[in-house]
């Protein structure tokens, strides 16, 4: 029999999350650090929208691009929030979560040969999708010095004749990092000179605790070559939705939707319901639960200084990223110990790129009380370690 | 130390009142001395009143009766509805009374142990009052959520225990 299979599906790693969920899965009594969603539920008067509409029976596809009223309430949000302005008509499509937009944005915008810069540590599906669209990913190995911002040395450096997109991942997971204003500027000037394009991925932008979001699409000359990718995911706790957004240059929206027309249809009705009313009376929930990640953020970073675990201050999304290289482990010998000594279950840095080596995922979407016993745990399991030494 | 301080402390412990001062510091980025200063600030103040324990009665086998009443009553010249109202909350049956608007004037939540104990309150000392008009009792049958918490529903955490 021939071979099923395509040649590139055979390139491309399983997601390195797999093997360490399967074996944490199966432990009792494991507290787990590793989850990448909110740990709230999606705001009442949100749900009971997608109910409502379910009981009126709508219950049939909406147009390709999503519904009308919700890329407008869109467009108004990043206006109001972001400054920066859209046409819900042709510059905006409501994808199936943030990475149905990635998928179809690089499918839509390059070519085999061509060149993604993408910095690490970053989320799973940058690179894949690179690949599958036939790109060429080209990693950055962000640097914890650099407290895993983007540098411009860096992007120069990566920077060829055949790059064509830049990734954007900010605010990020797994790091926590963030790209502020005076950082993106000089992103800016160097994809305007190079004529390169940018993918920003702003699905954590409501989770900052430093100011204001910014995005690179409101600075000068990078409207036209910027698609932003957002969703209601991380900002609403509506991850089981499965509901994204892309904004950009109609000339690339119109290609993308052509592309969510064939494979995908439109994005589930329920939940542009729901969204609208997310968009439309949902910003007293967000700034709640901003403030109550802040918190959280704040007790780790606590924690990590008190047993005198290295890490940077982070500023986004829920993630912190704390530094074990004086273990002399490897991240997942780390986790895979943490998790046998202690019950504990946190993600190898690896998992987001082999420049995570040496760090680990914690994420602080759980309760102040989860999170004070996890600290117990892992302040327990390092001053065995040092002991030991 | 300003106002929006007092508020976030407020905010951080309104549905806990037995965390500790350090975790209302560190997760707020004060000082443990400025939350213990701020909160017996308040409590001096008479703006923290109480620190009390949110109980559901109905799995303890003690038996309690909750009733509501709607009172209507003649307000007093200069007095207005203070008086009967001060009258009325005295009582230590009496949790909570309200000056209500609408169709009636006072809302009083009250607890005793049996049925005859609420009705004989509410006949006896309640009406009798010079200027109370009339009673409305309505018993609680069932507390679904008090306080902003959902009784009966502990949730567990459905997620996967990890996803990237």
């Amino acid at each position: 029999m021939r071979d099923p299979l395509s040649q590139v599906i055979g390139t491309i790693k399983p997601s390195g999350i797999r093997k360490f969920f399967d074996i944490a899965s199966e432990r009792k009594d494991t507290i787990s650090l590793g989850v990448g969603e909110p740990d709230f539920d999606t705001p009442w008067h949100i749900r009971d929208e997608g109910i409502f509409s379910l009981e009126k029976g709508r219950t049939f596809y909406t147009s390709n691009s999503g519904l009308i009223e919700l890329r407008t309430e869109i467009c108004n949000y990043y206006d109001r929030r972001f400054k920066v302005s859209y046409d819900p008509k042709k510059e905006t499509i409501i994808t199936v979560g943030g990475s149905e937009a990635i998928d179809i944005a690089f499918r839509a915008m390059l070519d085999p040969g061509d060149e993604v810069i993408i910095p690490q540590p970053s989320y799973v599906s940058y690179e894949p999708c690179a690949i599958l669209a036939g790109a060429k990913p080209v990693i950055i190995e962000l640097k914890n010095e650099d407290e895993f911002r983007l540098t411009p040395e860096e992007l120069e450096e990566a920077i060829t004749d055949k790059t064509k997109i830049l990734v954007l991942p900010y605010p990020n997971n797994p790091t926590g990092a963030i790209m502020e204003e005076a950082d993106l500027v000089k992103i800016a000037k160097i994809c305007v000179e190079r004529d390169i394009f940018v993918l920003s991925d702003e699905i954590y932008a409501e989770l900052s605790y430093k100011g204001d979001h910014v995005t690179v699409a409101s600075l000068p000359g990078m409207r036209e070559r910027t698609i932003v990718i957002n969703g209601f995911s991380k900002a609403y706790a509506m991850t089981g939705w499965r509901l994204g957004y892309a904004m950009g240059p109609a000339k690339i929206i119109e290609q993308m939707t052509k592309i969510h027309q064939f494979a995908i249809m439109c994005a589930p009705t329920t939940s542009q319901y729901a969204a609208v009313e997310a968009l439309k009376n949902g910003d007293d929930d967000v700034k709640m639960m901003r403030t109550s990640y802040d918190q959280r953020r704040k007790f780790l970073m606590n924690a990590f200084a008190e047993m005198g675990l290295p890490c940077f201050e982070p500023f986004g999304a829920f993630y912190v990223f704390p530094d074990i290289r004086e273990f002399n482990m490897t991240s997942e010998e780390f986790a895979f110990a943490l998790l046998d000594a202690k019950k504990l279950a946190v993600v190898p840095g690896t998992a987001f790129g082999d420049c995570g080596e040496g760090f680990l995922r914690i994420s602080y979407a759980y309760s102040i009380e989860k999170l004070r016993i996890a600290m117990e745990r892992i302040s327990d399991f390092i001053e065995d370690l040092r002991n030991k030494k | 130390m300003n106002s929006d301080v007092r508020k976030e402390i407020l905010g951080y412990i309104e549905r806990n009142a037995r965390v500790d001062l350090k975790e209302v510091a560190v997760c707020l980025g004060l000082t443990e001395v400025d939350v213990a200063n701020e909160l017996s600030a308040m409590e001096s103040e008479g703006i923290i009143c109480g620190y009390h324990t949110l109980i559901d009665w109905e799995k303890v086998t003690e038996e309690r009766i909750h009733a509501l009443i709607e009172v209507k009553v003649t307000p007093k010249r200069d007095k207005g509805f203070d008086d009967v109202a001060e009258r009325i909350y005295k009582y230590p049956e009496v949790q909570s009374t309200y000056l209500i608007s609408g169709g009636f004037d006072l809302l009083v939540f009250m607890e005793g142990k049996t049925l005859r104990e609420i009705s004989t309150f509410v006949s006896q000392k309640l009406s009798t009052l010079d200027s109370v008009l009339s009673t409305t009792t309505h018993f609680i049958l069932h507390k679904y959520k008090d306080y902003g918490v959902i009784f009966n529903k502990k949730k567990e955490d459905e997620r996967m225990i990890m996803t990237p």
